[in-house]
């Protein structure tokens, strides 16, 4: 029998809220949409969901053009018309040009699933709309076949969103939802401990330190992220670089190795201009 | 408690439904959480608040709301607790001299005693609705309040002490700054705009273009694709903020959301009264991040509407005089600016915030809608659609 209580995993660092959200979703058989900064987890969250409870992964990536239909199913009515010009046998039978979606992959597995739906901001307004029935019956029609695919477990379905776009209150009403917050130091701390735990104990607090300066920097256009900060660590790791060199002295302006915190030349430029204007207050 | 709980809720403009409130209490019963007072909190968020802008609100009615009924969470649990349970807590919280400290005051057995004797006498207390009591209710310690220094282990480590911190915190805060939502009038009048056009890759069947060249084609099938319909319509939105437009800041912030969400090519700036040489993006750092109006003239085409939304309502000097403006000198007064952007975007309207029969009142309001060539509309429902008719009009 696998878990039915989702703790974290020896990788992944859920807080207290996160947990009860992902199990009051488990339990009651509901959606959970995640929504946070970018880089906080919220796609590895299902995977770790997976991984804990020990049950398949299954995942739908959502983009500008994806409809909610394309998860149920779709009717290759193309390939029946070439068959029927090629004079195929299979083309008697409808069932052959049904091509199974996501969903429809999630409601027929012979143990519970997970289910993500990643970044279901991106799609078209009325999708979410367009999934309401089928999210909250877990049952849908096939109208080519006649036949009502109902799901056999209740799928734990995860979605994520980055906020492009406001979601429907009929969608939203159907759902558990948890925002991630950005850890703060002491979570942090704990997720850099999970992913390289045997980190200098120095090394990691300035890099944190700077980690945490480079974040403060009003008017980044991109500001790094947990994960950038993991990035950024393990070539620190990988380059052997003493604390201490992350101190920002006097030769060195920038952190070593600020590629992986800084994704804009605009923003490095920034951060040049600021330090340098600090350290001429300072001297 | 419960149906109080989520009355308030709606009162302090969280949008929970029944639906929502159902499946809370369907939760409850289906024990997702345990005995913790932080649980129910975490999964009465989850469950009722889909907007982390709420977020703030929610902890606000959360706090009061279950200030002084912690006590009742205490009773319903705490009367219950079996004494291995306590145990365990005890240990987990206590120090290794405070267990000393109980062993020299009789062992645990005693103490168990006393305490179970204290929950007894405290539940007048309770009604009184006292937060410290109740919280020295569960607490071994605090309930059994021996010596000072115990008291405050009790309180300080006691799980509901801690629980309260974290909505008390109130760390969403600045997330409730910028959107209020229940926009739905707004969001359905902005639909009007929506024009759809093939715009994008061709992924469409088109059946009739593909039976014709199939024929065409001698019978042999030949496909035929045309690109989806997508809402072509793009919307250039300048929001006056600061001074007079305090007032209208609600207004103006749901019109905002109700457009993010509506379009997909939605551009926003801010400016102070009159739109000058610069516009901005971010308010809190409107001084040093200015983008030139010029760029926005130059980037955007002009198959973008432009909606301008202020209440108009400043000196005439800052209209129609270079060095006009209440912020900064401006070069070239602000008419220049305003006729240049509405030579620019033709389809054009001004949103009012300001009552219509106070508008003749207001010098700088008639200069504003001369040049808007009559197109200020007031900035509610009525006027909205009257607005958006006029810019489905093309000119």
């Amino acid at each position: 029998m696998s878990p039915t209580r989702f703790s974290g995993t020896d990788r992944y660092v859920a807080t207290d809220d996160l947990m009860m959200a992902v199990n009051a979703a488990v339990t009651l058989g509901r959606p959970l949409l995640v929504k946070g900064e970018p880089g906080t987890g919220k796609t590895q969250l299902a995977e770790e969901v997976a991984l804990a409870l020990n049950r398949p992964f299954l995942q739908w990536h959502i983009k500008s053009t994806t409809k909610a239909q394309q998860g149920l199913y779709e009717y290759d009515a193309v390939s029946r018309l070439r068959d029927s010009q090629l004079g195929d046998e299979r083309v008697h039978d409808i069932a052959n040009y049904i091509v199974k979606g996501k969903l429809w992959e999630a409601f027929t597995t012979d143990v519970q699933p997970v289910l993500l739906i990643d970044e279901i901001d991106k799609a078209d307004i009325e999708f979410p709309n367009d999934l309401l029935h089928e999210l909250d019956r877990m049952e849908f029609f096939v109208y080519e076949t006649r036949q009502v695919v109902k799901a056999r477990h209740r799928p734990i379905i995860i979605i994520t969103s980055n906020n492009e776009k406001e979601l429907p209150d009929a969608f939203l009403r159907r759902c558990f939802f948890h925002y991630i917050r950005f850890p703060d130091r002491e979570t942090m701390e704990r997720i850099v401990n999970v992913h390289y735990p045997n980190l200098k104990k120095r090394l990691l607090s300035e890099a944190l330190e700077a980690f945490f300066e480079i974040r403060d920097v009003p008017g980044l256009k991109k500001r790094p992220s947990t994960s950038e900060l993991l990035d950024w660590i393990k070539l620190l790791v990988a380059e052997d670089i003493p604390p201490e060199a992350l101190r920002g002295d006097q030769h060195k302006l920038i952190p070593p190795l600020y590629g992986a915190l800084l994704k804009n030349e605009q923003d490095v430029h920034l951060f040049e201009k600021l330090l340098f204007m600090s350290k001429r207050k300072k001297d | 408690m419960m149906t109080e709980f989520f009355l308030r809720l709606r009162k302090a403009g969280v949008p929970v439904t029944l639906t929502e409130f159902l499946t809370l209490l369907e939760a409850l019963s289906q024990r997702v959480t345990a005995h913790s007072i932080e649980e129910f909190y975490y999964l009465a968020r989850a469950t009722l608040v889909k907007d982390e802008r709420h977020y703030d609100r929610f902890d606000q009615v959360f706090g009061s709301h279950f200030k002084g009924l912690e006590t009742l969470f205490d009773e319903m649990i705490g009367a219950k607790v079996p004494l291995e349970w306590l145990h365990k807590l005890a240990e987990l919280t206590l120090s290794e001299e405070d267990k000393q400290l109980i062993e020299a005051l009789g062992g645990w057995e005693k103490l168990m005693e006393t305490f179970a004797q204290r929950m007894a006498e405290q539940e007048g207390r309770h009604q009184g609705g006292s937060k410290w009591i109740g919280t020295a209710g569960t607490s071994p310690f605090g309930a059994y309040g021996y010596n000072p220094e115990g008291i405050r282990i009790g309180q300080d480590v006691s799980r509901h002490r801690r629980a309260v911190k974290v909505w008390d915190r109130r760390e969403f805060r600045n997330f409730d700054d910028t959107v209020e939502l229940g926009t739905r009038n707004i969001k359905i009048a902005l639909r009007r705009l929506r024009r759809f056009a093939r715009e994008g890759a061709a992924q469409e069947l088109d059946l009739d273009d593909t039976i014709q060249s199939t024929a065409r084609n001698a019978g042999y099938l030949e496909l035929k694709m045309v690109p989806e319909r997508h809402n072509a319509v793009k919307v250039l939105l300048f929001l006056d903020v600061g001074g007079s437009m305090d007032d209208h800041v609600q207004e103006c912030e749901e019109l905002f959301s109700a457009a993010r969400s509506e379009f997909k090519h939605l551009e926003y700036f801010y400016f102070h009264n009159m739109v000058y040489e610069g516009v901005w993006k971010d308010n809190r750092r409107r001084f040093n991040e200015k983008t030139d109006t010029m760029t926005v003239l130059n980037t955007f085409g002009q198959d973008y509407k432009l909606i301008l939304v202020g209440d108009a309502t400043m000196s005439p000097y800052e209209i129609t005089y270079p060095g006009g403006s209440v912020e900064h000198f401006n070069a070239e007064a602000g008419h220049i600016w305003l006729s240049r952007l509405l030579r620019a975007y033709p389809n054009a309207i001004w949103l009012n915030p300001v009552w219509p029969n106070r508008w003749s009142y207001i010098p700088s309001v008639q200069i504003v809608r001369d040049m808007m060539g009559e197109r200020m509309y007031p900035l509610t429902l009525e006027g909205l659609e009257q607005g958006i008719r006029a810019l489905q009009r093309a000119r």
